[in-house]
């Protein structure tokens, strides 16, 4: 059986892949009115490189195991 | 225009980009992967309604925490602290914490040996069929109509928020649900509050982070708080010396034993939404360490619910007001305060994450709502009552389209909700009704061998109808709060915490009487059910870190030292 950690892995990467694609965009291509508090600490940067490290972790930890 | 932007209203507290809309999907396709994933594993009665008890003691206490950490449960709280101040964490600590560990440490060995399916079924045991029938009924009954309140107030938060239709809303979120509870039942709903725990962990943290930065720092954030309100909003107990001295109009007594030893006792060790999860256990360590675990994150939820409120009331421009004064002027209310600091701070993809995080808060509420309610139907009241001779096989398909009908009646009460608002009120207070007496039924049973049927029957009705009468009291004749809770400052959340010390009061004084009156029951008859005369059932031999008594007292310690910091 699929661990659930597995799929909180896979919720935690494919976000933080996320998160972090559209800080890199919005980081190389800063928009005239951010619209946030606090845009120059790009947190989007971090926070989804947090998440997709976390995510990955999870998801190599408890991938499913091949039977033999 | 996308069909998503065709279905939003102009105005709205938030936009979401793509990429938001695209996170926001990705949850609801694994969600419904994880329910498809699972279907094949709740094939009997033991995998649907309890998960096959084989979940760990991590997984079982984040559900059992993640049941109670809604979306309704971050906003209003969040709310609450931008009301009420810090004041509003003693529902976190003092609140919870005692209680969790109060179902690990006493009360969980007897459900857990009873193998009892849920709580009514430990009263069938303890007291009889009479009990079981109240608690089952009214439980039930209550459960599914919670269910539709809370879809209502999604689909109102959906709409505010991002402008999203409410029929929408309502119908993508329970059919959602209905598939992934029918599909793989107590298991599916188990992983996906799971799922919900890392969401609102990893949606909401950052508000706190980059709220923290931007006020300089903790007492940097206490000084502006100071002066734009007034220093009580961040002591938890200088203040509550008396109902006059604080923004909640409240005292010490109210919060020690109105919310600390009663609501919050009755809310975590007889509410069977957030028991279930324990009960799935796969051995008594796990059953008694799940409910440390979770009051081991509990005590951590403030900094994501309560810290965001008191960084809107230090740092927002704008004034919150009340609901009623907001949908009057259009301004913004006091529940509005978490998406407006979501709004602050989180640019695309953050912002989708959080929105996500409030869509799997609400969604794995009204799961935890629907599986709850179909184990106490079908096995406190379809089988005892109509059926007790049909194959494991009938019950789960039972269990199957109790399911779908319970996500129907939740839709109809959200409908209903939306043509007569008051009646979310009524719910609200009906559901708080049989907390407190439940709980004084269910602790006198497994602690006071001399307490019999009749006794916990009538002690329970007699709680719970006092407790509709100091309500009822106080609807009628609003002065009468100040009987109810001994104080002419008192105000509305007093209410809740005295009416629930009198109604356990009144439910342990007339199942005293009345099991003293009555004739007791047989020794052997208790085996198992009650303190005294169980052996209560070892946690094994296992190194000192990994028994549940030495993290309940580590858990003890931080309670103590972060009420002593906060003081």
């Amino acid at each position: 059986m699929i661990s659930i950690w597995f799929f909180i892995g896979i919720s935690l990467a494919v976000n933080g892949a996320l998160i972090l694609a559209a800080g890199i965009y919005q980081f190389i291509n800063p928009p005239v009115n951010p619209g946030v508090v606090l845009f120059n600490l790009h947190a989007n940067v971090w926070w989804g490189a947090v998440l997709l490290v976390f995510g990955l972790f999870y998801c190599v930890r408890f991938a499913p195991k091949r039977r033999a | 225009m996308t069909p998503l932007l065709a279905i939003a209203v102009p105005t709205r507290l938030v936009h979401l980009a793509p990429v938001d809309v695209v996170i926001v999907v990705f949850y609801f396709a694994l969600v419904l992967s994880i329910g498809w994933y699972l279907k094949g594993r709740a094939n009997t009665g033991e995998d649907f309604f309890m998960a096959g008890r084989e979940m760990t003691a991590w997984v079982a206490g984040l559900s059992f925490l993640s049941a109670n950490l809604g979306a309704l449960e971050l906003m209003g709280w969040a709310g609450s602290a931008y009301q009420y101040g810090i004041l509003a964490t003693h529902w976190y600590w003092i609140g919870a914490i005692p209680a969790m560990l109060f179902l690990a440490l006493v009360m969980m060995p007897f459900y857990y040996i009873s193998k009892t399916h849920s709580v009514p079924g430990y009263l069938k045991l303890r007291f009889g069929e009479p009990s079981r029938a109240l608690s089952a009924v009214s439980f039930a009954f209550m459960t599914v109509l919670m269910s539709g309140v809370n879809m209502f107030a999604m689909a109102k938060v959906m709409q505010i928020v991002l402008g999203w239709d409410i029929n929408f809303s309502i119908w993508v979120s329970s059919l959602t649900v209905g598939i992934y509870v029918t599909l793989g039942g107590l298991r599916s709903a188990i992983f996906n509050e799971v799922l919900q725990f890392f969401l609102i962990w990893a949606g909401a943290l950052l508000i706190p982070i980059l709220g923290l930065y931007e006020a300089g720092g903790w007492n940097n954030l206490k000084l502006q708080i100071a002066h734009r309100a007034s220093d009580q909003y961040v002591h938890l107990w200088s203040g509550l010396g008396s109902f006059s001295h604080n923004p909640m109009g409240i005292n010490w007594v109210g919060i020690v034993f109105g919310l600390g030893a009663v609501i919050s006792m009755g809310y975590w060790t007889t509410d069977f939404l957030v028991v279930q999860r324990i009960l799935a256990a796969k051995d008594i360590r796990s059953a008694e360490m799940a409910p440390i675990i979770g009051a081991g994150f509990k005590m951590f939820v403030p900094i994501i619910v309560i810290l965001p409120g008191l960084l809107g009331l230090g740092l927002l421009p704008e004034k919150l007001v009340p609901e009623s004064v907001a949908t009057v002027t259009g301004g913004h209310s006091y529940n509005d305060v978490l998406p407006l600091m979501l709004a602050r701070y989180c640019g695309p993809g953050l912002l989708g994450l959080g929105v996500t995080a409030l869509i799997a808060g609400f969604m794995s509420g009204m799961a935890g709502n629907v599986s709850a309610f179909t184990t106490v139907w079908t096995y406190d009241i379809y089988r005892p009552l109509f059926n007790s001779k049909g194959s494991d096989r009938h019950y789960v398909n039972m269990g199957r389209w109790t399911t779908i009908i319970g996500v129907l009646i939740s839709v109809g009460t959200a409908y209903l909700v939306m043509h007569f608002a008051s009646i979310m009120d009524y719910v609200q207070a009906l559901f708080s009704f049989f907390i407190a007496p439940l709980f004084g039924t269910v602790v006198l049973g497994m602690l006071w061998k001399r307490a019999t049927g009749p006794g916990g029957f009538w002690g329970l009705l007699c709680g719970t109808l006092s407790s509709v009468g100091m309500w009822t009291w106080v609807k009628v004749d609003p002065s009468a709060l100040r009987y109810v809770a001994l104080s002419p400052y008192a105000k509305g959340l007093a209410q809740d915490m005295f009416q629930a010390l009198w109604s356990f009061i009144t439910c342990v004084v007339v199942t005293v009487v009345v099991s003293l009156a009555t004739k007791p029951v047989p020794d052997s008859e208790l085996t198992g059910l009650v303190y005294g005369m169980t052996e209560i059932p070892s946690v094994g031999d296992v190194p000192l870190y990994q028994k549940p008594l030495f993290w309940a007292a580590v858990v003890t310690v931080v309670f103590f030292v972060l009420n002593i910091v906060f003081w």
